[in-house]
């Protein structure tokens, strides 16, 4: 199915599952510890071997030897394969590092061998028994440093300009301009990277946590060298990605080489540590923002320039990305430069772009409002565009930024808040709040599903999308229930499964939107192959409800209709040029109150609430939850989460979660979201957009603010831990 | 909802793919594939009850508590997060208290009880505290969600039981279940998809349940 028109009225508008308030449908299995994650799948017939990870200890350089002898000696061995020993494999598409070393090491942690034995245990002690000798040579690992040397990236990166920024900045009346860093960020998802993999000749299977399937599948063929057809991925639950789990990670390759060698299969989790290093991260960027206005508050020109860094071969954190049309202003300019560093790959996480990017931008945006006197949610209301600001004949697909914002404010009682900064106290607790827009890009992807319904009247969903936590085994039953007029316990969803059609998978926020709508085009099909079946004339008229198809008064059993043979469909959704003539994006509004100990500097978040324009809401519960874990998420951002950099050796050095700090339940206090009810024909049948990753969008740069109103300390690099805040604080009596 | 077919395909995947291999070429190797026997340390034995059925195991002196019960009693409900107690996701309960059970070793439960996910509840008899997760969507990707619910389950008891905790105000008086309290001795539970507000009313429903 070809989407290039908006939608008009379809079955989906009854809403008598889609948009209802209905549990997880995997909830029973989860919560009993029935649901099964990719290193605990277990045949009795098998023996399986385990396999660890040996990490390169230096940053840059080469490996002059590696003497597996006493590895091969210690109990229990099976093999060691060691990245010298298999020579050279082509990288996957979506890596910029190899996933398996080789002689030359490109950062820290990265795997140089695998070491294969009858147990977990003996596996980790003969992994520690591999001498590596290395040639370390120089390497830069500090993008402060490296700043000046960055250069314009050849990908994923161009400048964009509209009007005279220059002129108009020169000449405006009111105007900002800071410099704000955010640190490189860890996922720190809860399921480490794990796979087994299993030869059958040349076949391979690999169970793993991806969130990506056909992206996995296509990698590690291209990994080992060999056809595509001939590997197998299975993730049907993730535990947790954040974009951690989009590309093909190590823990498969070297699964499937250690089972080769093994002849048996070998299961491989990367250990904890392993994450920060041998994995990927939201890359640290310098940014700087400047902002000119009228006294009146409109903005006349903007500018935001970022910088951060990667291996040779990445890209950069495109943190500028929002800033070209969240906000009106005739004048604007953006840029982003690309420095070399030695680190581990930086790469999606979470709302790439506009995560880092907001938490600038709104600091700036607050900063702005509080010069020019005015109130910081009327200030983002008086430059709201309806249009894309670089190309005014371009709408938006639906933008109600504005309903968002008055809304929040007047659920959240900004009229309470202090205009005074430091005005507020309570006891020991300086209180305030703080504001930020929420803005994230609707994504579309194409998406395929495959639709069966057999004699019992029971429809089978299969597609390989993932269910990262967001909800998609729930979200696709309803969308089939809907379609198909079958209660939800009539639908079974089978997801994750490389044998099944290619779906969107899980990123960017699209998944929800696209998967669902690849599912109903599957339905469309079956729909008519329904028809075609029971004799009616054509699908188009046909009420399909309560198990039954009706036609005026002609009506028969769905079940009926598979009496003979099961009923197949199969069909994808592929998006036309909705998203070039619409700008298709997500909004809401973050507003944050905290407290912060005038004597410690400690801050604690007291309230926080979220209200998003998303397009139509498929199930408020998963779509809240999706909010709540965005703004803890935030919570970390903004107070405690950064990878930090020894920039001597060139590694992260708090490679685990006591010291790269994640929000605990201690630091999250009772969540509220509110969803603007909405729908966007533009987007898809579904009427839906993205929400995971909105959710995230500006929350930091709320809390920030918060801290700003509650102390007057004006922090502009993340986290806000205490040490930043204390010398400001007032003198204690 | 209908079996999302998780566990019926993987046994049959599993049968298909057996363990005969081959070498794909351009890739050489050091290694050879068969196992070094010698020197193998002794195991050993110990016995304990889980989810009350009991267990005999000989094991590597190294084996965790968790290890024990994932890979050799294969019950996986109780997940590896972190290896190093920084997580909880391997929490279970040890003669009714909770433990991070990838913090301790096997052999040193010999004659304990131990209860698991799996020993709650069943996805067709859920406990209190599994249904009032499944009610207040108090989990995403569900990986955290064992050890949250066996970590709350225990630490109701402990509020009953009148141990303090860091936020407890007055030590001479009755525990009391309050979203602080909880949240405070919640706090070795991770959860990264960030449920932590829907945890919290789950954990608060169940206690006012009991009260």
């Amino acid at each position: 199915m070809r989407f290039d028109k908006p939608a008009t009225t379809n079955p989906i508008d009854q809403l008598k599952v889609v948009g209802q308030p209905i549990h997880r449908v995997d909830g029973p299995l989860k919560t009993t510890g029935r649901a099964v994650y990719a290193y605990e799948w277990h045949d009795p017939n098998n023996r399986y071997a385990y396999g660890y990870v040996v990490g390169s200890a230096i940053a840059k350089g080469r490996i002059k030897s590696i003497d597996v002898t006493a590895a091969r000696r210690a109990p229990g061995v099976i093999a060691v394969v060691t990245s010298d020993g298999v020579g050279e494999l082509k990288k996957g598409k979506y890596n910029t590092a190899k996933l398996f070393g080789g002689r030359e090491i490109q950062h820290y942690h990265q795997a140089i061998a695998v070491v294969v034995a009858e147990t977990f245990e003996e596996a980790r002690a003969a992994a520690a028994l591999v001498k590596v000798d290395y040639i370390e040579e120089k390497g830069a690992f500090d993008l402060a440093a490296a700043k000046d040397t960055a250069v314009k990236p050849e990908e994923g990166g161009s400048d964009s300009a509209a009007g005279d920024f220059d002129a108009a900045f020169e000449t405006a009346p009111v105007k900002l301009d800071q410099v704000y860093t955010t640190p490189d960020q860890s996922h720190a998802m809860m399921e480490p990277h794990a796979s087994i993999a299993a030869w059958n000749g040349e076949e391979l299977t690999v169970w793993t946590s991806s969130q990506m399937i056909d992206w996995w599948r296509t990698d590690l063929a291209t990994t080992l060298g060999i056809d595509k057809a001939k590997v197998h991925v299975m993730s049907p639950f993730v535990g947790g990605g954040f974009g951690a789990k989009l590309f093909l990670r190590a823990d498969a390759v070297l699964a499937a080489l250690a089972a080769r060698e093994a002849k048996r299969p070998v299961k491989v989790a990367l250990p904890r540590p392993f994450l920060m290093n041998n994995t990927t991260h939201r890359p640290a960027t310098i940014q700087r923002i400047r902002i000119g206005a009228e006294r009146d508050g409109r903005i006349t020109a903007i500018a935001h320039e970022s910088w951060s860094g990667d291996l040779p071969g990445g890209g950069p954190e495109v943190a500028v990305q929002q800033t070209r049309l969240l906000y009106a202003g005739e004048n604007r300019m953006t840029a982003m430069r690309l420095a070399t560093l030695d680190l581990p790959e930086g790469n999606a996480m979470r709302a790439p772009g506009e995560a880092p990017g907001m938490m600038a931008l709104e600091i700036a945006i607050d900063e702005m409002a509080e010069r020019l006197g005015h109130d910081p949610v009327e200030f983002r209301i008086v430059n709201d565009t309806q249009v894309d600001p670089e190309n005014p004949e371009r709408p938006f697909s639906h933008r109600n930024l504005v309903a968002c914002l008055r809304t929040g404010a007047e659920r959240f009682g900004w009229q309470d808040r202090s205009k005074q900064p430091g005005g507020r106290r309570e006891g020991n607790w300086l209180v305030g709040m703080g504001v930020a827009s929420a803005f994230r890009n609707n994504l579309l992807v194409p998406s395929g599903a495959r639709v069966r319904l057999d004699r019992e009247g029971i429809v089978t969903v299969e597609t390989d999308m993932t269910d990262i936590g967001t909800g998609s085994y729930t979200i696709i039953a309803q969308t089939a229930a809907e379609m198909l007029g079958v209660p939800i316990d009539k639908v079974a969803v089978r997801l994750g499964d490389s044998r099944f059609p290619v779906s969107s998978g899980s990123g960017g926020q699209f998944g929800g939107n696209c998967s669902t709508a690849g599912v109903y085009a599957a339905c469309i099909k079956l729909r008519e192959a329904v028809a075609q079946r029971l004799g009616f004339n054509n699908a188009e008229g046909l009420v399909f409800a309560r198990g039954e198809v009706r036609a005026g008064e002609r009506s028969m059993s769905l079940a009926q209709a598979a009496s003979d043979e099961v009923l197949v469909a199969e069909d994808r959704i592929e998006f036309g040029k909705l998203a070039e003539t619409h700008q298709q994006s997500t909004f809401g509004a973050h507003f944050v109150e905290v407290g912060v100990d005038v004597a410690t500097g400690e801050t604690r978040i007291r309230r926080m609430l979220a209200v998003c324009a998303a397009g139509r809401i498929l199930n408020p519960i998963t779509a809240r939850s999706q909010v709540i874990g965005a703004m803890t998420m935030g919570v970390g951002a903004a107070l405690s989460e950064e990878l930090v950099v020894d920039k001597e050796r060139g590694f992260f050095v708090n490679h685990d979660l006591a010291a790269y700090e994640v929000p605990v339940h201690a630091d999250v206090p009772h969540q509220e979201v509110a969803f603007l009810d909405e729908t966007d024909p533009i987007s898809s049948p579904m009427k839906a957009k993205g929400i995971a990753e909105l959710g995230l969008c500006g929350v930091a740069a709320a809390a920030a603010n918060a801290i700003y109103n509650a102390t007057g300390i004006r922090v502009r690099d993340y986290p806000i831990t205490l040490d930043k805040l204390i010398k400001g604080l007032p003198e204690l009596s | 909802m209908q079996t999302p077919g998780a566990l019926d395909i993987s046994r049959r995947d599993l049968l298909v793919a057996s363990a005969a291999t081959v070498t794909v070429a351009g890739a050489g190797s050091l290694a050879h594939a068969k196992t070094n026997t010698s020197a193998a340390p002794a195991g050993t034995k110990v016995s304990f009850t889980v989810n009350g059925e009991r267990r005999e195991l000989e094991l590597d002196n190294r084996t965790t508590l968790l290890d024990a019960l994932r890979e050799h009693l294969h019950l996986t409900g109780t997940k590896k997060g972190c290896d190093h107690g920084q997580c909880g996701a391997c929490t279970v309960l040890v003669d009714g208290r909770r433990v991070n059970a990838c913090l301790t070793l096997a052999v040193m439960h010999d004659g304990d009880e131990i209860t698991t996910i799996e020993g709650l509840g069943q996805p067709d008899n859920l406990h209190p505290m599994q249904a009032a997760f499944v009610k207040h969507d108090g989990f995403q990707c569900g990986f955290c969600t064992p050890g949250q619910i066996c970590s709350s389950v225990a630490m109701l008891d402990e509020i009953k039981a009148n141990i303090p905790s860091h936020v407890t105000a007055d030590l001479t008086a009755p525990s009391e279940i309050t979203p602080a309290e909880i949240r405070e001795r919640m706090s070795g539970n991770i959860c990264r998809c960030g449920a932590y507000s829907n945890i919290v009313e789950a954990i608060t429903e169940v206690a006012g349940r009991k009260a």
